[in-house]
């Protein structure tokens, strides 16, 4: 095999967009998959794994007839967030390749979408993103015309109300495409101490799991779980109240394994007993190790939604509405979830979803452990103390 | 040979045009970009992010505060170079003396890492050593725990690992056409191999030491991957920093600033180094006349 060829399959399967089966059969590295296995508890890419109702066919979704879709499709996400068979079956369906481009926040996605000529299509921003990207023309209002299997009544319409710009203005520029919580995952195998908030997150961290513990890269979550550490809002931007949790990160700083939003590996591995964790991440993980539980912090945190968007100025749009159009249909999210196990917005979506996903304690907590969380507010994607803070922390 | 008017024009048109596509290279890829990143660096941060037009000093009144990650790279980088040059000398003098007929097949060894990507390579490291990786082993062999992974020694060891070969190319070239008569003479006149090898193979490679060094310390200085993979953002270096100031806190002015003040402290660097390593190489080529 040529090099070239296995750079590009091996950053395929890294960024996930294959699977590592597929990786192992097309590289030819089937015998060391055996080595590597036994090194490294298994991934959570399973794609053929029984939906609701199964995997998506024609019949559930077509093309627009008479439409020339094009070839490609660029997809800006996050890692882990979508089912390989998805996509293929997308493909499939449209002959549109998809190529999916996972970023690591949406401060990183913002930055990049500012310095322009990105060439993305659709983005999966999250819902504190929409007041500034409205404010400057970076996603279109969606055509609703051209979703005709997106139907919003069926949306938690407190979750759909993020992607309205102006706020209130039922111009939506965007749709669910699932929600979640920050919370953080810890392996029962090492951890003995009970964990149950960001105060027991941070003061364990420094003393009995030194070492052990992984934060996020992403001045978002790790600074707002350090304000909600001291008892301040999750959203602080005051002054002192910043200054309380650098103080606090800086503190905590050398006793962390790794600052990275990349936590999945280092867990798989045992590298890190503890980490800063997305409900999607914490499904996954715990899918694959049963002793790696998630845990919402009892003090508080963030609760989020991420969306479906396209990109002002794309240059495939057809394709853009045809994918966004093909994730609205309840099977296909169903599909998709078994997959990136995140909990579903549209009602019609969870209805498909097997009795056994719905009693899922971490894709689909209990209300009442939501009640301290916070919805990260619009301030936060450009605030410049938030950002200063964070990059200087990383430096210091 | 005296050449006529009309050749002479013609000859320098003809340089003139064999230079151009170099010089707009230059101008437009090196020279343009530095002016916007000078100009840049006086500015202002817009409220999202990004370059507001003013005129303040501010940006670099707050470099201090990323002394950390300059120092980390610059200790990394003098680390690194230091010890390519300790590894790397002993394989080409190896390679360039002694390999024999299995030189070519070693060579090759040396370049075929190279075939892969170097994110490949570097990744690669992260499972060696990770928990499950030579930590489990020294464990086994009754080491105790021991942490590997983001820390200092594993950037440390990435950096050799992926810059070494950079390093003993030079040095085998200048290594490889040495003349072995000057060892030879060395030896007749009575010097013993350590006073051979200060006094003659040292001198006669340093222009492979020269460009080797180069070679590995400007990339090392402004490296970015290998901290960011083995050193689990832990390990700082101002090619990261530059990396958040761009593209988190967008903060394009503050990143000029401290790109531009990075350019400066290589620059500075490479020319005291080749000031003092070339007026040696000078010194010695005379005396071996």
């Amino acid at each position: 095999m040529e090099p070239m060829t296995f750079q590009k399959l091996y950053d395929d399967f890294r960024l996930g967009r294959i699977d590592r089966r597929t990786f192992l059969k097309a590289s030819g590295l089937g015998l060391a998959a055996a080595v590597i296995a036994a090194c490294t508890p298994g991934s959570s890419a399973k794609p053929t794994e029984a939906a609701g109702g199964g995997e998506p066919t024609a019949a559930d979704w077509s093309p627009p007839s008479g439409v020339d879709l094009g070839k490609t499709l660029y997809v800006t996400t996050w890692p882990n967030y979508h089912n390989p068979r998805t996509i293929e079956i997308f493909t499939a369906l449209t002959g549109v390749a998809v190529e999916l481009n996972p970023l690591g926040s949406n401060e990183e996605m913002l930055a990049k979408l500012l310095i322009g000529g990105t060439g993305w299509d659709v983005l999966v921003p999250t819902n504190y993103t929409f007041d500034t990207y409205g404010n400057k023309g970076l996603l279109e209002p969606l055509n609703m015309s051209m979703l005709p299997h997106l139907d919003t009544t069926r949306y938690d319409q407190k979750l759909l109300a993020n992607a309205e710009y102006p706020a209130g203005s039922k111009t939506l520029f965007g749709f669910n495409k699932d929600w979640g919580t920050t919370g953080f995952t810890y392996n029962k195998k090492h951890v003995t101490k009970p964990m149950a908030s960001w105060k027991d997150f941070f003061d364990l961290a420094q003393t009995d799991y030194s070492g052990k513990v992984v934060i996020h890269d992403y001045q978002l979550t790790s600074i707002g779980n350090a304000l909600v550490y001291h008892g301040y809002s999750f959203n602080s931007v005051d002054e002192a109240e910043l200054a309380k949790a650098e103080e606090l990160l800086i503190a905590v700083k050398p006793h962390l394994f790794a600052i990275t939003s990349d936590y999945q590996p280092p867990m798989r591995a045992e590298d890190a007993w503890v980490a800063m964790t997305w409900t999607n991440d914490g499904a996954q993980l715990h899918a694959d190790i049963p002793d790696i539980e998630y845990v919402i912090g009892s003090d508080g945190g963030e609760i989020w939604s991420d969306f479906f968007a396209v990109v002002s100025g794309t240059t495939h749009r057809e394709a853009a509405y045809a994918f966004l159009d093909f994730m609205a249909v309840p099977k296909v999210q169903a599909f998709d979830a078994t997959f990136h196990k995140a909990p579903l917005v549209d009602s019609a979506g969870i209805a498909l979803q097997t009795e056994e996903v719905r009693a899922n304690k971490i894709t689909y907590p209990d209300a009442a452990s939501l009640t301290n969380l916070e919805f990260g507010t619009a301030e936060l994607l450009t605030n410049q103390a938030r950002a200063d803070l964070w990059a200087r922390f990383k430096s210091a | 040979m005296i050449r006529s008017g009309s050749g002479r024009w013609r000859s320098r048109i003809a340089t003139a045009l064999l230079l151009l596509p170099a010089a707009a290279w230059y101008a437009l890829l090196l020279l343009v970009p530095l002016v916007i990143l000078v100009v840049f660096s006086f500015g202002g941060r817009a409220p999202e992010g990004g370059y507001l037009p003013d005129f303040t000093f501010a940006n670099y009144l707050e470099l201090p505060t990323r002394a950390t990650a300059f120092v980390n790279a610059l200790w990394m980088a003098l680390g690194g170079t230091i010890l390519c040059l300790l590894v790397g000398f002993p394989l080409a003098y190896f390679l360039a003396t002694r390999a024999g007929s299995q030189r070519t097949l070693l060579l090759v060894l040396v370049v075929v890492p190279f075939w892969t990507s170097f994110l490949i390579r570097t990744y690669a490291w992260l499972t060696i050593l990770g928990n499950n990786g030579i930590p489990s082993l020294l464990e086994d062999l009754g080491f105790g725990h021991i942490v590997l992974l983001n820390t200092p020694f594993a950037v440390l060891l990435g950096i050799v690992y992926n810059y070494l070969p950079l390093m003993v190319f030079p040095l085998y070239v200048s290594l490889e056409r040495l003349d072995k008569r000057l060892l030879e003479a060395s030896k007749d006149l009575g010097a013993g191999r350590w006073a051979t090898f200060r006094q003659v193979t040292l001198p006669l490679s340093s222009a492979g030491v020269l460009s080797g060094v180069i070679l590995v310390f400007i990339p090392i200085m402004g490296e970015y991957i290998i901290p960011a993979l083995l050193g689990g953002g832990k390990v700082f270096f101002i090619g990261n920093a530059l990396v958040d100031l761009f593209l988190q806190s967008r903060n394009w002015p503050f990143g000029s600033a401290a790109a531009i003040v990075l350019i400066l402290i290589i620059l500075t660097a490479v020319t005291v180094y080749l000031r003092v390593g070339s007026r040696g190489a000078q010194f010695r080529e005379v005396s071996l006349l």
